[in-house]
């Protein structure tokens, strides 16, 4: 585990530099997305621009990826972003990152602009720049089987952009096989913007497992412990589809662009059940027990005949509430389009639902956009999302995301853009979940719901339960704003270590307080890879990880100001759901100060900046440019 | 003895891959799923998820043909290969007819499954059962109500 090496990339010398990476650098981020933020924080300077060919791409397996456990099949993929152009970070599920470490890496850092398409072949320790004009215009499905092809080899394992990389679609991203999505933050538009279209891995080099039999025994006791929770057992059978009927009888999910907070009797057609007419099979990740992806077949209808992958609970309000359709069949095929284009269907989504209010209250008319957006319409969302991608007339505005396209179209229209940072929000409707709210806010990508979810908030736990799993006094309401801002720092910090570890979010306390976390790491990372950490030291990377995202991002500007929710969340209440849900908003004078518990309980002074003494605490200096100089 | 078989459900394999992983955990201490004695056709892009091993076959080719006797039968009924006497030769490659003995190419012996002693690591791993290690007469039964949903389907789809 410890030999796993970290290779520079300069696309414009096309040279490689392959370096170790330190015991003592593990210590300090793991691995995954700490390393990856270890590297950029370093060497990505403010004036560097997201596609300034000086702006890093890196590309990192976890300190567990490729375990048989744990769901460790993840990758994650780093860069300064084109939508917030802070911190763009996405995770990625499937087999590539596996394949990266039989191929002996751990991580990529990748900098420059090839002159013209190139892809890597990553293999047995080597890396090598290969031309790649023949494969510029294929979509992702096509790419990944060319690159197979090609390479002799059907264990060839890729990460992709489509076309939506290649026009720079500033929420474009990475995919592995067909529904692997490195989807957030728009790094497969820096990928585009470097012309590399692939990165190809293939490997045949041991990976050394410190306690072979220890591991094993463990490896299988954490896989048990996963499958003997009830939503493990429901992710199995229904995937993220299953938050569909949970979140829109209660009244959670963006309806019609979040002027509703769930599309009540209407919406019925999509929920999670309804699905099972289309499943073929179960399919998993690298390394997963649980398998919540289905491969779909649509057998009737316009769409007959397709056989594609997922969808995931994001695609249900992309192409289903948040455009006011109803139709499984619009979502499934959609998702498949979104997968081909490489795409971020969530932030395309998002997109769409904005365009659509906004040709509502006319202020973009049919003129604009050459065909009526209305509330419903599958012919006119699937159009727009091809123009979008395409970048052809309106498309091509919308494809630089909120911020730009609000400066064509009119500020004012931004209030009706539910993002943070300049990013699109998942279409759950944070406005009664005051831990939901500040997450969104403060998360380090702009609005996300995977980097400090406390999902459990929801479960109303017993007090005494959340004190021992959090290590703090936590309210069991979760209507409440009181405590919030320290279980969202928890969470925070915690999936920091998930991410750096490689593992999946699903197994671990996002969705169910007894999935493994700290404490099982602890005794799995000693069998893997040897090497001791305590809980509190697991926690601590996890807040350094954290901290230096943070001044990543302030470093490019950002302040308090942006760890905010979207302004509609405060100012109209939720229309319809449950007696607890209507009627809700944010109150501004509460969610000040959950902000403030949340700073002080980071570190970070009253304006989000942390503290001296806490950089000092976690060992942060002042960034050291260490890409090493190639001739 | 009761005499045990193993039952693969290609349906039921999602393609993670925790088999190959064990397995060549297992046998070679270290993680390389090349390594692996069982391999899964794991293709995505084409709809595939497919378990092949060994099936220690009743009147197995594998032994018949090997030039030098390296192969034995142990108390669980595995086809064991003998190093001390493995020439490498190939031949049980190229002649088993189910893919059941490979080449490891970082070593370049010649493997086979061996039944862990009795009681596959693949096996526990597999979280859907799509591979299995069981009695013959129950692998019967589960092979003869599998027939049975196939004439059931078939029926339904001919109404």
């Amino acid at each position: 585990m410890l030999q796993r090496k970290v290779a520079f990339i300069d696309l414009s010398k096309e040279k490689v530099v392959v370096q170790n990476i330190s015991k003592e650098l593990r210590k300090k981020h793991l691995g995954g997305r700490g390393l990856n933020w270890y590297y950029i924080y370093n060497n990505v300077t403010p004036e560097v621009e997201p596609f300034d060919p000086e702006n890093l791409l890196v590309i990192g397996a976890g300190f567990l990826t490729g375990l048989p456990t744990l769901g460790s099949g993840r990758t994650q993929i780093s860069t300064k972003g084109p939508m917030t152009r802070g911190v763009g970070d996405a995770n990625m599920g499937g087999a590539f990152g596996p394949e990266l470490r039989y191929a002996g890496f751990d991580h990529l850092v990748i900098k420059g602009k090839a002159k013209e398409p190139v892809y890597l072949f990553v293999n047995d320790g080597m890396v090598e720049i290969r031309k790649a004009n023949h494969l510029w215009g294929l979509d992702t499905y096509e790419v990944q089987k060319a690159l197979k092809e090609e390479l002799g080899d059907e264990r060839v394992e890729s990460m992709v952009i489509g076309k939506a990389g290649e026009n720079k679609v500033y929420f474009a991203n990475v995919m592995n096989n067909i529904k692997n999505a490195g989807g957030r933050g728009g790094t497969g538009a820096v990928m585009g913007s470097k012309n590399l279209k692939a990165i190809a891995a293939r490997g045949m080099m041991d990976l050394q497992i410190y306690d072979v039999d220890n591991f094993i025994e463990y490896a299988l006791q954490m896989n048990q412990q996963v499958l003997s929770t009830k939503w493990a057992r429901t992710l199995s059978r229904l995937g993220t589809p299953l938050l569909y009927d949970v979140s829109y009888t209660t009244g959670f999910i963006g309806t019609m662009n979040w002027q509703y907070n769930t599309p009540g009797k209407e919406g019925e057609p999509l929920e999670a059940e309804y699905l099972q007419n289309y499943i073929v099979k179960h399919t998993a990740c690298m390394g997963c027990s649980v398998h919540c992806r289905h491969r779909v077949k649509i057998e009737k209808g316009e769409y007959a005949g397709l056989v594609t992958e997922g969808p995931e609970y994001t695609m249900m309000g992309s192409f289903g509430t948040l455009v006011g359709c109803y139709d499984w069949d619009l979502v499934i095929k959609g998702n498949d389009e979104c997968n081909r284009w490489g795409v971020d269907n969530l932030s395309l989504g998002a997109v769409i639902a904005w365009a659509f209010e906004l040709y509502q209250r006319e202020i973009i008319t049919e003129k604009d956009v050459g065909f009526k957006l209305e509330w419903g319409d599958k012919d006119a969302v699937l159009k727009l999302a091809r123009m979008i991608v395409e970048r052809e007339g309106i498309g091509d505005v919308l494809a630089n995301g909120f911020i730009e396209a609000a400066k064509k179209i009119g500020e004012d229209s931004l209030y009706y853009a539910i993002q943070v940072k300049g990013h699109p929000d998942l279409h759950t409707d944070e406005r009664g979940v005051p831990s939901f709210a500040l997450g969104i806010a403060t998360s380090t990508r702009g609005a996300d719901h995977l980097r400090s979810r406390p999902a459990i908030d929801l479960f109303q736990l017993p007090e005494d339960f959340l004190e021992k799993l959090i290590g703090y006094k936590i309210k069991s309401d979760f209507t409440a704003y009181e405590t919030k801002g320290i279980l969202v720092w928890w969470f925070e910090l915690y999936f920091n270590i998930v991410d750096s570890l490689g593992v999946c979010k699903f197994q671990s306390t996002f969705n169910c307080p007894h999935c493994p976390q700290y404490d099982e790491y602890v005794p799995l990372l000693k069998y893997a890879t040897g090497m001791d950490f305590t809980k509190e030291e697991l926690i601590q990377i996890g807040e350094r990880n954290y901290t230096m995202e943070r001044l990543f991002n302030i470093m490019n500007g950002m302040s308090k100001k942006d760890d905010y929710p979207p302004e509609r969340f405060f100012k109209e209440p939720n229309q319809r759901g449950l007696p607890f849900m209507k009627g809700r908003k944010l109150d501004p004078e509460k969610y000040e100060e959950m902000l403030m518990e949340y700073y002080a309980q980071h570190g970070w002074d009253e304006n989000g900046n942390p503290k001296k003494e806490t950089l000092e605490r976690l060992g942060i200096e002042e960034p050291k440019p260490n890409f090493p100089e190639v001739e | 003895m009761k005499a045990k078989t193993f039952v693969i459900d290609p349906d039921k394999c999602t393609g993670c891959k925790d088999c190959e992983m064990v397995c060549s955990l297992y046998h070679e201490r270290v993680l390389n799923p090349v390594r692996s004695r069982i391999t899964v056709i794991r293709d995505p892009l084409n709809g595939i998820e497919f378990p092949t091993v060994c099936m220690q076959c009743e009147d197995p080719v594998c032994v018949l043909v090997c030039p030098v006797n390296a192969i034995y039968i142990d108390e669980n009924g595995a086809k064991v290969i003998d190093y001390s006497r493995c020439l490498g030769c190939r031949t049980c490659v190229i002649t088993c007819p189910l893919g059941g003995a490979l080449i490891d190419p970082v070593s370049g012996k010649t493997i086979k499954c061996d039944l862990c002693g009795g009681d596959p690591v693949c096996v526990k791993f597999c979280s859907t059962k799509a591979i299995e290690w069981i009695d013959v007469s129950i692998a019967n039964q589960k092979i003869k109500r599998a027939s049975l949903n196939r004439y059931l389907e078939a029926l339904k789809r001919s109404k």
